[in-house]
């Protein structure tokens, strides 16, 4: 075990060289959360980048060992809190996969077109909090005010604004709202018309593209060997779109693209978030009017018992891939678990994209990685 | 029609004859200082709630509205928080050149008041050398933040200091050329005098193109002077917590925001003096009825609203751009603004020698 002298290290006194060692976080308003940045610093360059973690480490998947297979499920949604419903997703379909249970149409759209609205919802915050990093307030305010229409048609379907815990093995808890399309629709219609606000505010900013293009550049092949996933490799040029790759609910009925973009850079990050939008939103706009009638959860035992082996799940999240590992002895809950986060992989690239840039340039790549903290530290 | 001139003259006239001259000048000494002290904590109060309800208006949300009515006291009840709070002074810290620095920026502040006309002849000050005075004393405020910086013992204030320190000194060369092409075509360098010269109409609009440009880049470097966004990499709050101020609690804190708000007010006063004619209303060339109309409207009104409009618009790129990285900040200065205000301070003096303007 450490203890408390090795992890904070006295850096009052200069490197060899003269650096400074500052301490960013675990309390700072850039790092979104507890995480905890040793930057040593050559003047305004960055020299390296330690990131600490376990501030916010709750043991989660030791305590899924100690759940049922239906509980585990609502301890996920405390991870990647941005993603709830796309990690519920995972759980759920990994313990259909073991199990065996046959998931109603119904259930399968709602659970898509929930989890593309999530990917929407999580896109926005994460413009409001990486234009804040660099600076700029005001976005903020823009894409929340679409965030809490996404907020709201949660709230109105599951009850819960933030960690939703409406999806449970073989389906859903309950029923849709019967307002879900209306409100659905409406959402879509403002956000094509709301969203050229962003290019306006953001995209085609001078000070912001200064800012974000050619900073933080990530190569294909580093992506690759950092294990990075999701809009940061894509970024990048890596297909990895599990969405595409491994299609799971009705992803293989639908229509849309991956987007890729080669620069990655901050801004290529930038650019596959907000092309992702649009894309989650055509996936809606093909899924909504055609939910079929019919029953929202599939026929299930009382108390779920996987068979004795090793299971994978992985999905897409907003962040990248989200992987869920089971071991099974057959008993009522897990014998091991494991969460294979998204986030975690990405923290691990950002000092070698960090490395030689300014403070300012850290902020810039740190925002388009898009961090949850507690995702990372679970 | 309403106007301080003759609250002013009636005022020493007064004295005069009540008391002998020495005892007059005193007494009229402690109103100034009086008057200027409240004026500090009235713009303070008024500046930092227009700041919040302009941002906002932008941000679509209402911004202060519980206290007092649409929370006009807002920043009251703000500022008597600030004072009850305990100013803390780090461990650390050099003590002396820590409490000091809030009183040097905030002194500075108070210094530039001096020649600004706030209405017809109502000045403090009107010194000959009136925008010299303005670009040497403004300044001096780069050192009571390089002390807070240094002073505090704390890495992110000493980086906010010397990124501060870079920017004021640089951005200070494009302001003083900018107000320098006002000099050459007034010929003068009392502020006065720059206002009366446009009795006839503004600079703004007399000058032609290049004090248009002499005019944004004011704006621009000023902004930058100010520490306000997108130049306000001195406090990125992002990047350094708060800059050079993150040690500052209480009351010493807000002396901080307090300065930075009134040197706001001070160089939008000045841009409004030297391009918008100051309290000159506006007139449109031959129109004697609107002429006349204009003239009916109080000088002290003229000099707000201009100098009001101008620290707005300031306000508005506070909340519409991100921040500049520190390199860019500084190419920007002196790879395009610099060159720029040279050559443009070059045609405005062909233009003044040659009588061009109007």
């Amino acid at each position: 075990m450490y203890n408390q002298t090795e992890i904070i290290k006295d850096t009052t006194e200069l490197g060899p060289e003269g650096e400074l060692v500052v301490n960013m976080g675990p309390q700072h308003p850039a790092t979104h959360g507890v995480l905890h940045l040793v930057v040593t610093l050559n003047g305004e360059t960055i020299k390296k980048i330690e990131p600490h973690l376990g501030y916010i480490h709750r043991s989660i998947e030791k305590m899924c060992e100690s759940l049922t297979y239906r509980q585990f499920i609502y301890v996920t949604s405390r991870m990647d809190y941005l993603s709830s419903h796309i990690n519920n997703t995972a759980c759920a379909l990994l313990v259909e996969k073991g199990m065996q249970i046959e998931v109603p149409e119904r259930a399968q759209y709602v659970r898509t077109i929930l989890n593309e609205l999530t990917r929407i919802a999580s896109h926005e915050l994460w413009i409001g909090a990486m234009a804040m990093d660099l600076g700029a307030f005001t976005p903020f305010f823009y894409a929340f005010r679409e965030r809490e229409m996404i907020t709201e048609i949660m709230e109105d379907t599951c009850g819960a604004r933030l960690t939703m815990n409406y999806i449970v093995p073989g389906g859903l808890m309950y029923d849709i709202h019967p307002t879900f399309q209306n409100k659905v629709k409406a959402f879509i219609k403002q956000f094509k018309e709301k969203v050229v606000e962003y290019e306006d505010l953001v995209t085609n900013n001078v000070i912001f593209q200064s800012r974000t293009k050619g900073v933080g550049i990530l190569s294909a092949e580093d992506a690759i060997s950092f294990g990075c996933t999701g809009p940061v490799a894509r970024a990048s040029g890596v297909n990895c779109d599990i969405r595409k790759i491994a299609p799971y609910d009705v992803y293989a009925k639908v229509e849309f693209d991956e987007v890729i973009e080669t620069a990655g850079d901050s801004f290529a990050r930038y650019m596959v978030r907000i092309k992702e939008m649009n894309q989650s939103i055509r996936i809606i706009e093909q899924l909504i009017d055609t939910i079929p009638e019919g029953d929202f959860v599939g026929k299930t035992k009382n108390v779920l018992k996987l068979p004795k082996g090793e299971f994978y799940q992985r999905v897409e999240t907003a962040r990248g891939e989200f992987g869920v590992y089971i071991v099974s002895e057959g008993g009522t809950t897990p014998h091991r678990i494991k969460f294979r986060s998204p986030g975690f992989s990405n923290l691990s690239a950002l000092s070698h994209m960090a490395e030689g840039s300014k403070i300012g340039d850290l902020m810039a790549t740190m925002g388009t990685l898009d961090l949850v903290i507690p995702d990372i530290d679970r | 029609m309403f106007s301080l001139e003759g609250i002013t003259t009636a005022t020493q006239d007064w004295l005069l004859i009540k008391f002998n001259p020495t005892i007059a000048l005193a007494i009229e000494c402690v109103i100034v200082i009086l008057l200027s002290i409240s004026l500090f904590a009235l713009l303070g109060l008024v500046l930092v709630l227009m700041e919040r309800k302009v941002a906002a208006r932008i941000q679509i949300r209402l911004g202060p509205n519980r206290v007092g009515p649409g929370g006009i006291f807002q920043t009251a009840a703000d500022t008597l928080k600030l004072i009850m709070k305990e100013g803390l002074t780090p461990d650390t810290a050099d003590k002396f050149l820590f409490n000091l620095a809030p009183f040097i920026v905030m002194m500075v502040a108070m210094l530039l008041l001096a020649p600004i006309a706030f209405a017809k002849n109502f000045q403090i000050w009107d010194i000959n050398i009136g925008v010299l005075y303005i670009s040497a004393i403004s300044s001096l405020s780069v050192i009571g933040i390089l002390m807070a910086g240094w002073a505090s013992n704390n890495k992110y204030s000493l980086l906010g200091a010397m990124r501060s320190g870079a920017q004021i000194v640089s951005y200070e060369l494009s302001a003083g050329f900018a107000v320098l092409t006002i000099v050459v075509l007034t010929g003068s360098l009392q502020i006065s005098e720059i206002v009366a010269a446009q009795q006839n109409g503004w600079w703004l609009f007399k000058g032609h193109i290049p004090v248009i440009i002499a005019f944004v880049l004011y704006i621009i470097a000023v902004t930058a002077e100010t520490n306000r966004a997108p130049f306000d990499l001195a406090e990125a709050e992002s990047e350094l917590t708060a800059g050079f101020h993150t040690e500052y609690s209480g009351m010493k804190f807000a002396l901080f925001s307090l300065a930075e708000y009134i040197n706001i007010f001070i160089v939008c006063a000045i841009g409004a003096t030297l391009f918008l004619g100051g309290w000159m209303p506006l007139h449109i060339g031959h129109w004697e009825g609107f002429n006349h109309i204009m003239d009916y409207i109080p000088s002290s009104i003229w000099f707000m609203g201009k100098t009001f409009f101008l620290i707005f618009l300031i306000m508005w790129f506070r909340w519409t751009f991100p921040r500049l990285r520190v390199d860019q900040l500084l190419n920007l200065e002196w790879k395009y603004l610099l060159p720029i205000s040279l050559f443009n301070l070059l045609l405005v003096t062909i233009i003044a020698i040659m009588g061009w303007h109007f």
